[in-house]
């Protein structure tokens, strides 16, 4: 790919086509709605089985609970809807029905992150990774762009239990492949480099690979992670980093408390500390604005990666003293 | 002692008259027997809540007549085929109401009985709030409310989407009424035209802070349902000759275009003489001296109720 010039694509776009390829592998699939079927991109779904699609209306708890029960009788539900209201005002249907009761209920959380953009922070989920790592049972993906987002959902019927898949709004950049493996789980390793590590989820590993290209050209080698699953976590593939780099920058559109970056500093802390150095969302809510000063304002370019990678270099190379 | 368990039952192997699925477990055909099975029942109840020293009294107790008309009279389960593809669904959305739930389980023949004296203990099988996982015959995980009845509409839907005759059931609190997920189930079941579904609520007018209409008034509560384009039945809910009346009307509503409500009007902490119409029983469990006046109240002993739990 062209970094300078990418194709641009949207990661719902992706799970609109990854749901219809399920509706034709899976008769059991069906895909619940809660009238966002056009920005969900779940038409895709509902034109092609009307019979299988089932809008619940402006009812997000009823669509988790409604998802839940068609799921025990053995059918594969797919729901959509925009993440803030996904993860946050159904979190109780989540935690107690789907989670507790570890039921097989795959949520398509829209419009995450701040690049959403205009709607403003109501509409800028940026919570969901640290409220799904908290649960029990619950798996959660974050696809890095079209190709992956897809993929994702025709993965997501293949693992048993509640499974959350975070998508943008926009377009981002297309960084990996049809034909690139998608293994649920499983760190992906985009770039080698042996100075330090760049984890990213999201939108932001195509930042971390511009970053890696900008910090080559300085002589640095950092290496890239796309991590796509967060829970379970590919702790394998941090401590190795960690190992072998000794220094990690995390990279994520969501609030700094409870994502990416407290996940991985989870796993070094435990297993092999090494100084880290995390790029997300400092505790706040978003704003009003064009996704891109929005993404810039919040600190979430790839200026500010090569900016958290010389930090955690310098503190890689001068430790301070104890 | 357990009159029920000699008494004639009846594993009806022909055709359900309503749904036509073939007819298995235990049915109880008469109101006397279903009479003494809730007597049972609420034996059960407290003499596990006795054990426990935790749980709550008054709204299984409020739930027992019908919750036994239910399970023995109306619910098309499998006790020995847990996950039998044909069954009736029934999900308690009322969650809290575990004492009455286990009881029908264990006697339905899902467990066996003794398991009930380590209700919400750490080395049992009975959650405090219903877990799936963890007890045969549990559809559904609940416990926060207003869930489980959305869970039973997904189950109703299913069951249309794919020509399924099953019924699907719903045991509802009337303080669970105040919760807003409980209004998006109703629009969605009568927007979906989910006849095969009806809902079981207790009204027996208390919550744990004090009476229902005081507290947050659900009335006019039938005028809510009919408004939400559902059926409702109302009836005395500790008179059997209402009771049956009611279910048979259920199934005359099977095929009506609507879910059905019905409201059974019930007093909490039933049959227990200083329990009854008293909010301060909802929640906690008869302790010491109680406990004998309340096993009194049914016409036995905890020592004879225990041995009877625990030889079975």
């Amino acid at each position: 790919m062209d970094l300078m010039k990418p194709e641009m694509k949207k990661t719902r776009e992706g799970f609109g086509h990854g749901l219809v390829q399920n509706g034709h592998d899976n008769p059991n699939v069906v895909v619940l709605v809660g009238d966002l079927t056009d920005s969900t991109m779940t038409s895709f779904f509902a034109k092609e089985f009307p019979d299988r699609f089932i809008q619940v209306g402006i009812a997000e708890q009823n669509m988790i609970t409604v998802a839940a029960g068609m799921a025990l009788m053995g059918k594969i539900p797919f729901l959509s809807t925009y993440g803030a209201f996904a993860a946050c005002r159904s979190l109780d249907q989540i935690r107690v029905t789907l989670c507790y009761g570890n039921i097989n209920v795959k949520i398509g959380g829209a419009h995450g992150g701040i690049s959403v953009g205009p709607d403003g922070a109501t509409h800028q989920a940026m919570e969901e990774f640290a409220i799904m790592r908290a649960m029990p049972n619950m798996h959660l993906i974050v696809p890095t762009d079209y190709h992956e987002a897809k993929k994702a959902t025709i993965e997501a019927t293949k693992i048993q239990g509640p499974v959350y898949i975070r998508f943008g709004r926009e377009n981002v950049p297309v960084v990996s492949e049809e034909s690139t493996p998608f293994e649920f789980g499983k760190g992906a390793i985009y770039r080698e480099g042996g100075d330090l590590t760049i984890i990213a989820c999201g939108v932001m590993v195509y930042e971390a690979l511009v970053a890696h290209e900008e910090l080559k050209k300085q002589g640095i080698e950092a290496r890239v992670i796309n991590m796509h699953t967060l829970k379970p976590l590919d702790e394998a593939i941090i401590l190795k980093a960690a190992a072998e780099t000794k220094a990690i920058v995390t990279a994520e559109e969501h609030q700094i408390n409870g994502g990416l970056g407290g996940a991985v500093a989870q796993t070094t802390a435990r297993g092999n500390p090494v100084p880290i150095e995390m790029v997300a969302v400092a505790d706040r809510f978003g704003q009003s604005g064009k996704p891109d000063e929005l993404m810039a304002a919040f600190g979430l370019k790839s200026s500010d990666i090569i900016r958290a990678a010389k930090a955690v270099l310098q503190r890689k190379t001068q430790p301070q003293a104890a | 002692m357990n009159q029920v368990e000699t008494a004639k039952r009846m594993t009806q192997n022909k055709p359900h008259p309503i749904t036509g699925i073939e007819q298995r477990g235990i049915y109880l055909d008469s109101v006397e027997e279903l009479a003494e099975m809730a007597k049972i029942v609420r034996r059960d109840i407290m003499t596990l809540l006795a054990e426990s020293g935790s749980g709550h009294s008054g709204g299984p107790l409020s739930i027992a007549d019908f919750g036994t008309a239910l399970y023995f009279h109306e619910l098309n389960v499998d006790p020995k085929e847990e996950y039998w593809a044909d069954r009736d669904f029934v999900a308690w959305s009322i969650g809290h109401c575990t004492p009455v739930h286990y009881s029908l389980l264990a006697e339905k023949g899902y467990f066996p009985k003794r398991d009930l004296l380590k209700f919400r203990k750490f080395d049992g099988h009975l959650q405090g709030h219903p877990h799936r996982l963890d007890t045969p015959g549990v559809e559904v995980t609940t416990g926060s409310l207003g869930q489980g009845i959305s869970v039973a509409c997904g189950v109703a839907k299913a069951a249309k989407m794919d020509g399924h005759p099953r019924r699907v059931w719903s045991f509802n609190g009337d303080g669970e009424q105040q919760e807003g997920s409980i209004w998006e189930a109703a629009m969605f079941a009568a927007h979906y035209k989910l006849d095969n579904f009806v809902s079981l609520i207790d009204y027996n007018l208390k919550q744990i802070d004090g009476d229902v209409a005081d507290v947050m008034n659900i009335a006019p509560l039938p005028d809510k349902y009919r408004a939400f384009n559902w059926n409702v039945i109302e009836c005395d809910g500790h008179k059997w000759n209402e009771i049956m009346d009611a279910y048979a009307e259920v199934g005359k509503l099977y095929t009506s275009g609507r879910p059905t409500a019905v409201i059974f009007h019930t007093v909490m902490g039933q049959g227990i003489s200083f329990m009854e119409g008293k909010a301060e029983w909802h929640g906690k469990p008869p302790k010491g001296d109680e406990v004998g006046i309340a096993l009194g109240d049914l016409g036995t002993t905890e020592a004879e109720w225990r041995k009877y739990l625990e030889s079975n």
